[in-house]
């Protein structure tokens, strides 16, 4: 093996090992900070786990959302139709925060199985469904759109249909 | 009337631009192969042709939204009759369709300001050039025209009013940021295409990177401010007062800026010195590969945000397909080709050329960061493993350290010399700069703040230091030597060069302090109630409701007193839409260049209190001013007097 060779050879098994480093650690990074979803069916169940952070999504209840009187607090609970799980937030809700509305909290979960929120996420324009809670509609057989034409009509039983 | 069948001739003007750019891709690439001059010569007046008609198609658009053609389903969901009318003009890119558009009108321009500017090129490497371009043409266009054409109708029922633009999109941001992002985005396939004309010519020598330098410069000038007029106005806009949120969509145009800044500056090596020939092509399809990967993320709808109108399948599908042909196609081209090149040039490990290689890796390694970060929930949930996101805890962890090393080669590279560098002279060269990087970095925190000396704002102080001082320390040293008329020797790319280096060390001393000393906090006010946030007091004196032309408004005024001294008086208001039906916050400003005070309306609480979001950002203006100065620096790059002068032809007579 000339020298020229030899050293490219050392350049390209730096740069390797270099690579196989970064990957390392980026997939060590990304494990420590991927947020998984769960539906509230799944945090009833108590498949969640407690005192990481995760994100839960589904319909914000109607009724449900109390707000303290002197502070921001806010409490209310998200639903998928098969089970609930009572929020609390310390903040700013968002613009297209509602009853009736889907959205995707961020949070941890306490012993008590509140989710302790640090963001709650309501985006874009009245008929978006975030992505996660179509799923979990999706799952107990109601598109969203299903979802909107039965509130539309009063048939939904379970919260009761609120007219948009 | 003219104006009723507007939208038909803007259908008829994007066929026949089509049809152009079909001959522009075929014709002059047969052409270039066999030798046939006439065949080559099609290709400028193809470009033309091509930019005039998507020109009437875009003015046909825009027409249609000045006059109100509600007929037209794009106009309809985008607009609104009281709309102010700049605001219609700039729905014609607010949305899917006409942003597609936007993209080919700018690709077209980019083809046809190569084929003006292109006196200095051989002719065959014009006609591939422009051939290249021609096959993108081709493609972004059949997609408008097959999946998302703007001018579809709604007729006869044509409905009487609009569904108004996105409330959010209602600002002056949206005047200037999508045109300047896609400039940069689209300009990169200038780049492209003359790497993949140098390769199918078989002339992967120096050359062609002379050609492509100052359109990946411009480019990437462009980008850089497209990137920082979008964080500013998501700054501002959405109302949470974060500058960068590490979402899918400005991530999908961060990869390209990196990977395109490793570009710009492998060129250059490749240009002055021969070397990394095959990397720097790489680098050019890599670069372009992920400006449409970021059209894909943003336009197909896998991903949910502000940027993602179209939840249509097959357009997703289709730029897929086109990603897939693009990147597909460079890269074998690249491996039938790249492996005749050879570069026998060899360098030191302690010199310009080492430098900038590192630094081409680690800003590769940041992009493959980024890449990994957005595309691994995309994979998990298409593989239906679960639902994820990832935070930006991940994405910071991963670029403060990289950045610190990048910036460390940064401050070198321009220190040392092509090929070998002494290390005694080197270290010479930047002892100065380091020492007093680091002393007034370590100090400066501990005696100007107020608040507690931290590591990380050291680090990022000393940083943005010795990327400065290293960058001025050929200006001072010729100054010193020869006096004032050092420095006006130097070369106007090497101001680009410095302007560029000090823009990053300005956003960087940006980015430091207002992530470290930001203070922020939300309350509950109401009217004669006053809240102190980071030395500054906040009354809120006022509400009032105020009528805006498509919107309802609550204005709140809150007067800014700082020691008793009045700063300022703000009105944050909250927008309600009529049309859609849909609040917005409009946040308040009091701008400086060493702190903002941002207000933002949360919403109503019971007895008249209002949630309210107050914060004071210090230095949170540098970031973006940074942005402004590194794509100055990349302007004055390109006005360089080697660009201005006549270029003597290269492997080709002329004939």
């Amino acid at each position: 093996m000339n020298a020229v060779r030899k050293r490219r050879l050392m350049i390209v098994l730096g740069l390797v090992a270099l690579v196989a480093v970064a990957v390392t650690l980026m997939l060590f990074a990304l494990r420590q900070n991927i947020n998984l979803f769960y539906s509230p069916e799944q945090i009833a169940g108590q498949e969640a786990p407690t005192g990481r952070q995760i994100r839960a999504g589904g319909i914000v209840e109607k009724g449900s959302v109390d707000r303290n009187q002197d502070s921001l607090v806010v409490t209310f609970t998200v639903t998928d139709f098969k089970a609930r799980v009572p929020v609390r937030f310390d903040g700013i809700l968002p613009d297209l925060f509602r009853e009736g509305q889907g959205i995707v909290v961020i949070g941890t979960l306490d012993a008590s199985g509140t989710l302790d929120a640090s963001q709650v996420l309501a985006k874009h324009d009245e008929n978006y469904m975030p992505k996660e809670v179509a799923d979990v509609l999706d799952k107990e057989g109601l598109s969203p759109e299903d979802y909107r034409a039965a509130r539309a009509e009063g048939k939904l039983s379970y919260p009761e249909a609120d007219r948009p | 009337m003219l104006i009723d069948v507007l939208p038909e001739y803007g259908v008829y003007a994007l066929i026949l631009a089509l049809a152009l750019s079909l001959l522009q891709a075929v014709v002059p690439l047969i052409g270039a192969w066999q030798r046939r001059p006439l065949w080559m010569a099609f290709a400028q007046p193809m470009a033309w042709g091509q930019c005039l008609f998507l020109s009437l198609a875009f003015v046909a658009l825009a027409l249609g939204f000045l006059f109100n053609d509600f007929s037209v389903d794009y106009i309809a969901n985008n607009s609104n009759s009281a709309l102010p009318w700049y605001y219609r003009l700039c729905a014609v890119w607010g949305s899917h369709e006409g942003s597609m558009l936007l993209w080919s009108l700018l690709l077209s321009l980019w083809g046809l300001l190569v084929s003006v500017f292109s006196r200095s090129l051989p002719r065959d490497m014009l006609a591939r050039v422009l051939g290249i371009l021609g096959i993108i043409s081709s493609g972004f266009l059949l997609f408008i025209l097959l999946t998302s054409n703007p001018f579809t109708r709604t007729l006869p029922a044509a409905p009487a009013e609009g569904a108004d633009l996105n409330p959010l999109l209602q600002d002056p941001g949206l005047i200037v940021h999508p045109p300047m992002l896609y400039m940069g985005y689209v300009g990169f396939s200038v780049a492209f295409a003359f790497a993949m004309a140098a390769l199918l010519g078989g002339r992967l020598d120096a050359a062609w990177t002379r050609w492509a330098r100052p359109w990946t410069t411009v480019a990437w000038a462009f980008l850089s401010l497209g990137i920082a007029l979008g964080s500013w106005w998501a700054y501002y806009e959405l109302g949470w007062g974060g500058w960068w949120f590490w979402d899918p969509v400005e991530n999908a145009s961060l990869m390209p800026w990196l990977v395109g800044t490793a570009l710009m500056h492998s060129l250059a090596a490749t240009e002055k010195r021969g070397t990394f020939k095959s990397w720097t092509v790489l680098l050019a399809i890599c670069t372009f590969s992920l400006s449409l990967l970021g059209t894909f993320l943003v336009r197909s709808g896998v991903l949910t945000s502000v940027h993602s109108f179209a939840s249509d399948p097959s357009r997703g599908i289709f730029i897929l397909a086109l990603l897939g042909l693009t990147v597909g196609g460079a890269l074998l081209v690249f491996a039938l080709r790249a492996p005749q090149v050879k570069s026998p040039v060899s360098f030191g490990w302690l010199s310009r050329d080492a430098f900038l290689l590192f630094n081409n890796i680690i800003l590769l390694v940041m992009a493959i960061t980024v890449l990994l970060g957005t595309l691994y929930p995309l994979i998990l949930s298409s593989l239906g493993l679960g639902s994820i996101s990832v935070g930006p805890p991940y994405f910071n962890a991963l670029f403060v350290p990289l950045a610190t090393v990048l910036c460390l080669f940064m401050g070198l590279g321009p220190l040392s010399r092509w090929k070998r560098m002494p290390k005694g002279e080197l270290i010479k060269r930047c002892a100065l700069g380091a020492l007093v990087a680091l002393v007034v970095g370590i100090g400066a925190p501990l005696m100007v703040g107020e608040r507690p000396w931290h590591v990380s704002v050291a680090l990022g102080l000393v940083l943005a230091l010795w990327v400065a001082m290293t960058s001025l320390r050929d200006v001072v040293a010729s100054a010193l030597r020869h006096g004032l008329k050092g420095p006006a020797r130097l070369s106007r790319s090497h101001y680009g060069m410095v302007l560029g280096h000090l823009g990053l060390a300005v956003s960087i001393v940006g980015i430091t302090l207002v992530s470290n000393y930001h203070v922020e906090r939300n309350v509950r006010l109401n009217v004669g109630q006053a809240v102190e946030v980071g030395g500054y007091r906040f009354k809120m004196t006022n509400l009032a409701d105020v009528p805006g032309p498509n919107y309802q408004a609550t204005r709140a005024t809150l007067q800014v007193t700082r020691d008793g001294a009045l700063i300022d008086l703000m009105h944050p208001e909250k927008r309600f839409y009529t049309a859609r039906r849909q609040a917005l916050t409009e946040t308040a400003l009091d701008a400086g260049l060493t702190r903002d005070l941002y207000v933002a309306l949360g919403e109503e609480l019971d007895n008249g209190d209002w949630a309210l979001r107050v914060q004071v950002k210090p230095f949170v203006r540098w970031i973006w001013l940074g942005g402004v100065l590194m794509a100055l620096g990349g302007g004055l790059a390109v006005w360089d007097k080697r660009y201005r002068r006549p270029i003597r032809r290269l492997g080709e007579k002329p004939s």
